[in-house]
């Protein structure tokens, strides 16, 4: 494997074998020393040309402890901010000897465009393209998932998962979409028609319009954030409503199943998708997600770069 | 291809090992058996339990992965991981006995003090090799050897155990991959 673009490009083996070798990683950030020699002497730029906390630190902890050496890059501050084109850019990156690109970008694609071109030789991760794919999200929340329910299986079959909210926008629906039935869990979308996408009748999905009654069936309730930002047109009346129908609050969550998770990418609008008192109670995972990142994040970078020199020309 | 031990051999081989290291370590009271995956993990459960005969007291045995620590990673494929069991008891001051399954340039063991080192200061790292093909491109002897195998570069040396391959044999094979 090279570049991680998206879900659809992994087998069921490959998406197991990260979720394995994290598994493996995790100890490591458990030690004393959090560090390990692994990419010494490897250059991993974060491209981030689009605003992002959580999967920027994540991917920079991750590789700084695999001691790879990491430079950051985002759009604010940059030449991107001048309109300089992607191109242009990846060929800087190439110039300076980057092996591998953390990308995300407002373009749905883009990682698949600055892979796609003979720009630059090293390894591109997709971290968010647009309304598109997030694939290293998708890893760890599977990652996540299995941890606490998988019960020691590798995969993820038997269990069930409602992913709620607003799908249309979410890159984070689409990964996971893919990559938790293509690890055998059953998936339902609950969302207002509006903030469906089209064609989402081909996605290995069930559909929902009705969250209190898919709630008292699932064994994880993944909450998506109401992507103001993208929002160009008005998707439902106003946020009370919202709230009212596709919220997660307390009186919710005491229907769902004895030992069921609730799960949220980041960041959340408290009050809107999701009650404080929900993300704050013990069924949350929400801080864990941010744990178990580094570790997946880990693993992807390890997969991709260890042995990838030789393979891409470079070296 | 030629037999270079039988599963007799093997079980002889490692009965003289688990002597030597009791005899080197006065008893086993301050050992901690640390077998290298995947082959050395078995091996090192095995001595563990020739120890624990002759001794009638546990030994500590473990596995230490050495993947993230190879200074080939650039050069091969990845591969994957394997579990690192470190017993309860830490390596601090203990006398780690490392088990392989082939002493062969000696990068493994390079790796496997890098690993070690990430996790404690043990008081001596000895290493046991179920065969010692020679050839080393570093300067590390083992301390227990099962058999010295003289062979050529352009050889393999294949390890077979009962608990991965169903039954125990050591043979080299002409024609390196």
């Amino acid at each position: 494997m090279r570049h991680l673009l998206s879900i659809a490009d992994l087998s069921k083996a490959d998406a197991i074998s990260i979720l394995d070798t994290a598994t493996e990683l995790a100890r490591v950030s458990d030690g004393a020393v959090k560090k390990l020699p692994t990419l010494r002497g490897r250059t991993i730029v974060n491209l981030f040309a689009e605003d992002s906390t959580r999967t920027r630190i994540s991917f920079e902890a991750a590789a700084k402890r695999l001691s790879a050496d990491v430079i950051n890059f985002s759009a604010k501050g940059s030449s991107l901010s001048k309109g300089e084109s992607l191109k242009d850019t990846a060929m800087t990156l190439q110039a300076m000897g980057a092996d591998a690109v953390v990308i995300r970008h407002s373009a749905s694609g883009a990682a698949q465009r600055l892979a796609d071109n003979q720009w630059m030789s090293g390894s591109v991760v997709n971290a968010g393209d647009g309304t598109h794919e997030h694939p290293s999200q998708a890893l760890l929340d599977a990652f996540t998932i299995r941890k606490h329910l998988g019960m020691g299986s590798a995969d993820l079959s038997g269990l069930s998962v409602a992913i709620v909210g607003d799908v249309l926008h979410s890159r984070v629906a689409r990964s996971n979409v893919l990559l938790l039935s293509l690890l055998g869990a059953k998936v339902t979308l609950v969302a207002p028609p509006t903030l469906l996408p089209l064609g989402i009748d081909s996605w290995p999905a069930e559909v929902s319009y009705d969250f209190d009654a898919v709630i008292p069936h699932v064994d994880v309730v993944m909450m998506l954030r109401v992507q103001q930002e993208r929002m160009t047109d008005l998707f439902f009346p106003n946020a009370r409503e919202y709230s009212r129908y596709f919220g997660l609050n307390a009186e919710r969550m005491s229907s769902m199943k004895p030992g069921a998770i609730v799960m949220h990418p980041g960041p959340m609008n408290r009050g809107l998708e999701i009650s404080a008192e929900v993300a704050d109670s013990a069924r949350s995972v929400i801080t864990e997600q941010v744990t178990n990142g580094v570790s997946v994040r880990m693993a992807i970078l390890y997969v991709l770069l260890a042995g990838g020199a030789l393979e891409a020309g470079s070296n | 291809m030629s037999v270079a031990l039988s599963a007799q051999d093997i079980s002889r081989a490692l009965t003289r090992i688990s002597h030597e290291i009791l005899e080197k370590n006065q008893g086993a009271s301050n050992l901690v058996l640390l077998g290298i995956p995947t082959r050395g993990a078995h091996l090192a459960t095995r001595i563990s339990e020739i120890i624990q005969s002759i001794e009638g007291t546990e030994v500590a045995t473990g596995t230490l992965d050495i993947t993230l620590f190879r200074d080939d990673l650039r050069l091969r494929p990845p591969r994957a991981i394997m579990p690192t069991k470190i017993p309860t008891s830490g390596i601090e001051g203990k006398d780690v006995v490392l088990i392989d399954d082939v002493l062969f340039s000696g990068r493994t063991v390079r790796s496997a003090l890098d690993a070690l080192g990430e996790i404690g200061r043990p008081q001596t790292v000895q290493l046991a090799a179920l065969v010692d093909r020679g050839h080393r491109e570093l300067p590390i002897k083992a301390d227990f050897v099962g058999k010295n195998l003289p062979t050529s570069k352009n050889q393999t040396v294949k390890v077979l155990l009962a608990e991965i391959d169903g039954r125990d044999e050591v043979s080299i094979e002409e024609e390196a991959k």
